[in-house]
């Protein structure tokens, strides 16, 4: 049993047209309708993002939520991007689909280049034919991500009717065949079932079935294991990683938790008051960090050493405020190392040792005044 | 993983429940309130007195039993009375033209019933997409398409009816079904604005809920959010709010009728034969006793109904009952 092939669907019923064609205005559109069908690598990376910046225009001012980030996914690969709430990794997800509540969000400048198309290009409609057969999303609260008043069973369907075309009885026979895979037991029985009669862990077990319904290329999990309890948290990690394998899905894990960033991902992004102050492998970034403020994301963590006495150790102050973020290092005023220099001007990324290991400090450049 | 499946796999090898789904939860609650059930077997008895009342009933309603009038001294039968030379009575009596009350009263019910479903229908087809694209596109087309519904809202029901009334009557429209299709409408239009609120209010709060942003995430094309996603979640209360909305509509019927809108003669709805009863209020209290008593008992069943179906849809109430 593989799901690797959506086009050659189970059931028999085979694939004539998709059901709504896509309406082709722009030019990027029909590269990527010359796309849809297979998951072959068209270009270098899967997903090129240049300095997408995203801001949110409310009445107290401009929310500067991502700024200027740029980073690379590559084919099968997991990514994490991590950091602390509101440091822009849920908006930088919601920016890559283009599903930023407009109004007030708006992806402001950028370029975000999905398998060689440049998806900011890409007309609305088009923009829906990507989403979900190309790009899946798991969201964090598996509670309220399922829609109450439809069975599960029509759920993952949906996907799968929508985007390949499939009858109502194939993508049924598919939506059987997903559940099982993500383990979900006598999986026909309980394709009527509404979502009230899962528990957190199979609802989230559903939703991953949703998303890997049409075998996307790229799947944005946005702390798919928050709202779960430890042991099915482990258990979910591991159904993403072993279908992610299985599948050759590259996978971005949005995630505040170091250790699950540490067992997934293969490159890690730390995300610091809407910019990535950090990037580079996983040991590179945890085991020779070359910022201070993922020192302090380390350094908070429990250890098994710590005695019940002892009090977790916090990063001092608060993340800054978004709408006038000013010209120094963001991270300064809750910095140990901050200097002069920190304070009136805002590093780059630059490289440190470490293949694409790269940290925003002034104080681990060479030369710099941190050993 | 195949371990932790199995594992699972053998703990529901018990008896499965047999699952009941939200609309199943709900009904088992309806059944429980006593005053809904009594309520939903009078809105029942109600349709089927309209659906096969011509079949079995005693009389025509346009009948005219003048003789039988004539030689009550002229004046109308009252019920049960027995007339000299006479086989037959007339269980709720006559009018003054000496036509069966009961048989009146019962083609009353076929109009009744006929309001409460075809306003509800101008009510629905109305209500439910003003306030779904409200919802939906928000911003320039929500404040107008919301205006629109405040000036309705404010402007006086009775007198916007009559009106209509008024000026259509002489028109093929106004006389279509015996004058009901022009009442029915102008009825529909004027009672659309709270369906169309409530819708905009259930969508604009489900609209933000995640499962409409996964339902994005995957794709899936805006009318679909909206017809699939967005308005099953939204059918409680508008279920609630259709029933609550009939005896309203019963009732703004029988009004329009008691001044003299509306159905045309022969033909009587409960309204019109209180107003033609009126006059022999004193002597013959039963020509307007038993519709006002009809329109009474309708109204109250389709409250209970409502109220009833209210509690059962209401979520917060689940698990408690």
């Amino acid at each position: 049993m593989t799901v690797s092939d959506p086009q050659a669907p189970p059931g028999g019923a085979a694939v004539t047209e998709l059901p709504d064609s896509i309406e082709i205005t722009t030019e990027e559109g029909r590269r990527l309708a010359e796309r849809l069908a297979d998951n072959r690598p068209h270009a270098r990376k899967l997903l090129e993002v240049r300095n997408l910046s995203t801001q949110f225009f409310t009445r107290d001012g401009v929310v500067h939520a991502v700024d200027e980030v740029s980073f690379d996914v590559d084919y099968g690969e997991t990514l994490g991007l991590v950091g602390e709430s509101g440091c822009g990794k849920s908006v930088t997800a919601l920016s890559l689909v283009r599903l930023v509540p407009d109004p007030p969000g708006q992806i402001v400048d950028g370029q975000i280049i999905f398998d060689g198309i440049d998806i900011l290009k890409l007309s609305r409609s088009e923009m829906r034919r990507l989403r979900g057969r190309k790009i899946g999303f798991i969201f964090q609260d598996p509670m309220t991500s399922l829609n109450p008043t439809l069975p599960i069973g029509f759920q993952i369907s949906e996907s799968a009717r929508t985007h390949l075309g499939l009858s109502r009885n194939a993508a049924a026979d598919r939506a059987v065949e997903l559940l099982s895979k993500v383990g979900i037991p006598r999986a026909r029985d309980r394709m009527g079932d509404y979502p009230h009669q899962f528990s957190g862990g199979m609802r989230q077990r559903v939703m991953i079935a949703i998303a890997l319904a049409c075998d996307p290329m790229l799947l944005l999990a946005d702390e798919p294991t928050t709202a779960l309890d430890v042991t099915i948290q482990a258990q979910i990690l591991d159904l993403i990683r072993s279908l992610s394998a299985e599948f050759g899905t590259a996978v971005m894990l949005i995630t505040h938790d170091l250790g699950i960033a540490a067992g997934m991902c293969h490159r890690v992004n730390v995300m610091y008051a809407g910019r990535i102050v950090e990037t580079g492998i996983v040991d590179d970034v945890f085991e020779n960090s070359r910022h201070p403020y993922a020192w302090g994301l380390l350094d908070s963590l429990p250890r098994l050493t710590d005695t019940r006495a002892a009090r977790l150790r916090t990063i001092e102050g608060m993340p800054p405020d978004l709408i006038n973020p000013g010209a120094e290092c963001r991270f300064a005023p809750r910095c140990h190392y901050a200097q002069d220099r920190c304070r009136s001007e805002e590093p780059e990324l630059t490289p440190r040792d470490g293949e694409g290991h790269q940290a925003r400090c002034f104080g681990t450049e060479p030369g710099g005044w941190i050993p | 993983m195949t371990e932790q499946t199995g594992a699972i796999e053998a703990g529901v090898a018990l008896e499965r429940r047999k699952s009941t789904g939200l609309w199943g939860d709900a009904f088992r609650r309806l059944i429980r309130n006593r005053l809904a059930i009594v309520g939903g077997l009078f809105v029942i008895f109600l349709a089927l007195t309209a659906a096969i009342g011509p079949m079995v009933t005693p009389f025509e309603y346009f009948d005219q039993h003048t003789q039988e009038v004539i030689s009550n001294n002229n004046r109308p039968l009252t019920p049960m009375q027995q007339v000299e030379g006479l086989d037959h009575v007339h269980i709720l009596g006559t009018d003054n033209l000496g036509r069966d009350m009961l048989s009146r009263l019962m083609d009353g019910a076929r109009i009744s019933m006929m309001v409460a479903l075809v306003v509800q229908a101008v009510v629905l087809f109305i209500g439910i997409p003003v306030g779904a694209a409200a919802a939906w596109f928000g911003g320039r087309i929500d404040t107008f398409l919301m205006r629109i519904t405040d000036v309705v809202y404010a402007y006086p029901d009775l007198l916007f009816i009559i009106l209509l009334g008024v000026a259509f009557r002489e028109t093929f429209f106004g006389k279509a079904l015996d004058g009901l299709l022009l009442v029915f409408i102008a009825i529909g239009l004027t009672s659309w604005v709270t369906m169309a609120r409530l819708v905009r209010g259930q969508l604009l709060s489900l609209k933000e809920t995640e499962f409409v942003e996964a339902a994005k995430a995957i794709g899936v094309s805006d009318r679909r959010i909206v017809t699939r996603h967005l308005l099953p979640n939204a059918l409680g209360p508008i279920i609630v709010a259709v029933t609550l909305g009939i005896p309203t509509a019963i009732l703004a019927e029988a009004t329009l009728a008691f001044i003299g809108i509306g159905v045309q003669a022969p033909r009587a709805s409960w309204g019109s034969l209180v107003a033609d009863g009126q006059a022999y209020l004193r002597s013959f209290p039963h020509m307007v006793l038993f519709p006002a008593i009809a329109i009474a008992l309708a109204l109250i069943s389709f409250t209970f109904l409502g109220d009833g179906l209210r509690d059962a849809l209401d979520p917060k109430l689940k698990g408690k009952q």
